[in-house]
Formats: structure tokens, sequence, C-alpha cells
């Protein structure tokens, strides 16, 4: 009987030869991620465990990018905390202010997670590294104390559900859309407790930037991980990039699987999950002229390259709605840096938008775009949950980058095609 | 520690993290001030309302959303002795039993019990029992390596007493 490509995943890192979904085992992690809000629980926790050292300083990633640059005195304690510990412990893997990036945009940019591996992040969006083919997954915090004291953690293999898009994208429509959809199509917890796994051509011919959007919103399903099988696409993104040698692997075709969907997507509309659920999806004309008072494009799930270079295409020569206002976060460093180069960062400026060094900030209504009582905004993030943004009384509607900056120029929810000269 | 009683506060589906404990109060990880604003979004009064040893009971997919283990943390220093829900987010399950917060799955219990209800738990039987009408709730059992991580304290007093072997 066939396995699937979480089962294989988790039976190389565990020293089996085959696992079957349910079966508890204790995997060897690859490498192991903590943020500016999990790091300093997780080091509290480390050092009751009473090792001297950490499992292995190089597989150990520290990025603070939720409040950083520090919003307030408390979060630059939690970053300072973070400091003394990677100095203390000799952590390679620690960036800062001008050399970071959001964490999950960050580690893919820099070839620190890779495919066939297994790596855990006190993150829930751990699982965009599926994107890369490793079988990658959000923990707490003392779960990432015990993997800096061993190098192990406990899994309960997940089953697998497929999911098969097939035809071609229309224009404007991209990985943000697809991953929508099928939120909206499983429910927030469709994928409870499940790996999900994303194949057929629409995937194949889908760009690095796209999928890592695609496995990033895996957990908005419910799921554990959100793998892409590896192809040439994947070995050209890390050509020159991986940091250590990797091993693909792959499902076997005849692995039994917990569900299986197919679904035609050439008519598939850009999507807009409404307030406040990722599976509230709907095509975007549904809810065309929906007032906004704020646009945000960024975050771990759409602020890298390609999504501002979409942004850009629609802005150029446009003005942000007088009403709205428009805050652009390049995800990291080098993405700002290629954006800059590129003419992107001057186009956003002229249009009147807001460009901001990489940070989480407005995503979990940390800093850097808080809403008000009553206020809506699209954002190209990834949960649109009560108060996530701000106040309990602000809703938050979610989009690819393309309807985001359209309906940046608009003044309220418009399909791209909406916006004069785009087409 | 296995037997408890306290008064229900009933939750719907899908409570995410967000609700139990919003993201602008994460620039700490003191329990105490997380536990002045717990399950606020939710209900803004909750922290003042909550008192040592009461059960939240809630829906399915309780805990959705980020992997905050302040999240589990701000109830259990609120007082909350255990949280029964028809299902639990994975992230939220892992870290309640890591942590030492008592959970358990039950898909009848929510479903009968009432707000401000007082229930008794039996933790070691995974027992619920409603007790003005008596009906009782067996809840999903843990595996055995699972029980062993909750029967030390959490998965940290598990790690030291492994790699002390």
């Amino acid at each position: 009987m066939g396995q699937t490509m979480a089962e294989k995943i988790l039976a190389r890192a565990t020293g089996k030869k085959a696992l079957s979904p349910g079966d508890l085992i204790n995997a060897r992690i690859d490498m192991a991620l903590g943020n500016d809000i999990t790091a300093p629980v997780a080091i509290r926790e480390f050092k009751k465990i009473g090792v001297e050292h950490v499992f292995d300083r190089e597989r150990i990633a520290l990025i603070p990018d939720h409040f950083t640059p520090n919003k307030d005195i408390q979060s630059a304690e939690q970053v300072n905390e973070i400091r003394r510990f990677v100095r203390e412990q000799e952590i390679v893997h620690f960036y800062e202010v001008g050399r970071m990036g959001v964490e999950h945009a960050l580690l893919p940019e820099l070839g620190l997670v890779l495919p066939g591996e297994v790596i855990i992040g006190a993150d829930s969006h751990t699982c965009t590294y599926g994107a890369l083919g490793a079988f990658a997954t959000g923990v707490g915090s003392t779960d990432l104390a015990a993997v800096m004291a061993t190098g192990e953690l406990w899994f309960k293999v997940p089953p697998t559900i497929r999911i098969v898009f097939k035809g071609r994208l229309a224009p404007w429509v991209g990985g943000k859309d697809l991953i929508l959809f099928t939120i909206g199509q499983l429910g927030v917890d469709g994928a409870r407790y499940c790996a999900l796994e994303f194949t057929g051509p629409v995937i194949g011919e889908l760009p690095m930037d796209g999928r890592l959007t695609i496995s990033n919103m895996a957990i908005e399903a419910g799921a554990k991980a959100g793998l892409i099988p590896p192809d040439k696409i994947t070995e050209e993104y890390l050509e020159g990039r991986a940091r250590r040698p990797y091993e693909i692997i792959l499902g076997d075709k005849d692995a039994p699987v917990l569900e299986n969907y197919e679904w035609e997507v050439d008519d598939l509309e850009p999507q807009v999950s409404l307030p406040s659920s990722p599976a509230n999806a709907r095509p975007v004309s549904e809810i065309s002229g929906t007032h906004l008072d704020q646009v945000v494009i960024g975050s771990c799930t759409n602020g890298r390259i390609d999504d501002l270079r979409v942004a850009a295409r629609i802005l150029k020569g446009k003005k942000v709605h007088p009403h709205v206002r428009l805050i652009v976060i390049p995800a990291t460093q080098a993405i700002y840096l290629q954006a800059l180069r590129e003419g992107l960062l001057e186009i956003f400026t002229e249009a009147e938008a807001a460009v901001s060094t990489p940070t989480c900030g407005p995503c979990l209504g940390g800093h850097m775009g808080i809403l008000a009582a009553g206020e809506t905004a699209l954002a190209t993030t990834n949960r649109n949950f009560v108060g996530r943004m701000g106040d309990t009384k602000s809703k938050i509607y979610l989009a690819g980058p393309a309807v985001a900056a359209a309906s940046a120029v608009a003044g309220c929810i418009v399909h791209p095609r909406e916006i004069k000269g785009v087409g | 520690m296995s037997l408890l009683r306290g008064k229900v506060w009933t939750f719907g589906n899908d409570i995410d993290t967000d609700a139990i404990i919003p993201a602008r109060y994460l620039n700490t990880s003191d329990p105490a001030e997380l536990a002045r604003h717990c399950m606020e979004d939710a209900d803004p009064d909750f922290p003042r309302k909550v008192s040592p040893g009461d059960i939240i009971v809630a829906g399915k997919n309780f805990g959705c959303g980020s992997s905050r283990e302040h999240a589990p943390l701000a109830l259990k220093e609120a007082g909350i002795a255990c949280v029964v829900a028809e299902s639990f987010a994975r992230i939220f399950y892992r870290n309640a039993i890591n942590i030492g917060l008592p959970i358990l799955e039950s898909p009848e219990a929510p479903e009968v019990l009432q707000e401000g209800s007082q229930v008794e738990i039996n933790l070691a039987e995974g027992e619920i029992t409603e007790l003005t009408g008596g009906r009782k709730f067996k809840a999903v059992s843990f595996p055995p390596f699972m029980q062993e991580i909750m029967a030390t304290g959490g998965l940290i007093n598990y790690i030291k007493g492994k790699v002390k072997k």
C-alpha cells in the first residue's frame, strides 16, 4: 500500500519504513522557529528543563517580527530577552530590524526550510513551508522549548486530504484566491488534524510565491500541514539558496487519502472572505461596492515580490481613493530592496500609499494600522476574526493583492477589471 | 486534583485565540496580566465574572487560529479548571496538554450543558456529570502517552524526566 507525502516525510524523520494515520511518533526536527511573542515563553520553559545547550544552534531561528520595530517598552523587553538568549546560546539564525523579514517569508528566502524536512514553529503559519515540500507545522512555546532541548517532538501522523486544481486561472486570480476558495469549501475546521496536499495542473504552473500563499493558510482550514509536491519550480527556487543538502520526498500515487477533491477553476473569480471568518469566501462580484476605510497589502501570506508586482500593475499612475488609507508592507528586507529597484515603491508612494519596513504589524492588530470602531478594512492577510486588526466593532475582508490594490483605488471592494486602464 | 466541581460558562463554535486573548495584550506573557483580558473579545465582562474553579463548555474547534500559548495560559491563570468542547483546534489541544490545563473532548456535553449549571468532572475517568439533572457524559479518552504527559504536570516535567534518564 502506498504512502502519502506527509507519511513518508514523517517516517524518514522517525527512522521508520512506513507510518499510518493515527500513529504516535517522535520525529527529529530539522528546523525550529520562534518569534517575539512566542520565543520569550519558550526560552523560560527551556531553562526549566535544565539542559545547558540547545540541541543545535544552527537549526533554531528566532525572528522578532510581530511587534517590531518595537512599538512599546514591553515589546522591546521581549526582544531583549530573545537577544540575551541568542548570545548565550550562540544561535546562528537571529535576524533583527534592518536585516529581518516576516518569519514565513524570510526562512524560505534564506533557504533555511527545505523539501523533505520536518519543521516546527511556535507560530501557526509555520505550515507555509509545505509549499517547498516540507512537513511544517505550528506548535506552542512549550513544544518549541522541548525541541530546543532535545531536537525531537511528538506528533500524531495525520491523514491526508488531497486537493487537485484543474484548468487555467483567469487574469487577476492567484494563490490567495485558490486558498480562500478551498477554505470556503472545507470550512475553518474541515481539515482539522489533517495534512492538506495541493496538486494538479494549476499548481504545476503556479510560481513559488503563489504556492507559499496557499500553504500559508492551510491552518485556516484547521490543517496541520499544507503540502505541495516539489517539482522543477521548487528546484529552481532553491538553486543557490538552499543552505543544506535536501531530499525531495513525494507521495505514492496509490496512497490512500481521507478525501480527494478535484476542482475545475477556469471560472474562479477573485475571492474575498467576509467578516469574520476566512471560510466566508465569496466571488468578488457578489460583494462589489462594499465601502472601505483601509487596505493593507503585506504579511506572511501576501507580502512577497510577486504580490507587490501585481499591486503595482494596478496602482501605476493611479491614486488611492481619498477616504482610503493604503498600507503596503514588503515582507522582508530583500523584497523591499527588490521592490525599490523595480520602481514599485515609487509607484506605491506616488499613488499615495504608505510603505512600511517589514513587520507583521497590523495583521494581528499589533501596530502600523489599527482600526477604530466601525471601520472596515480589506487586507491581504490571513485572519479576519473579530477584533483581529483593532476594535471588536471593526470589520476585515480578506483578499489577494489584485483585489486589494483595485479596491484601494475605487474606495470600495471591486474586481480589478473595474479599474480604468487595467483591463 | 482529578475531581473538579464548578460553574459552567458556555461559548459557541470556532472560538479563536484572538477571542481568548487578543494580540494587543501579547506584549507581555505575564499570566496575571493575560488573565485580566481572558475571553474579553468574546464576552467583555468575562474577566470580572469568572471565578476560580469555573468550567468553560464550548462547541467545535475551540482555540482555532494562532499558536499563542498565552491562550491556555490566560484561561488557566483566570482559574478555569477545565475546558470541555465538542472538539479542539490542534495547536490549542497540544498547548493545553503541554501546560497542564485540563481539557476534555465531548460531542454530547456541550449540546446539553447550560450556562450557570454546576458540573462535576472526573478527569481520570474522563467523566462529566451535570449536578442538577444528574446526566453523565463520557469524554474521548487520551492515548496513554498523553496521559503520561498530563500526569507529570505537562511537557516540561515529562522532558525533564527523559533528559535525566
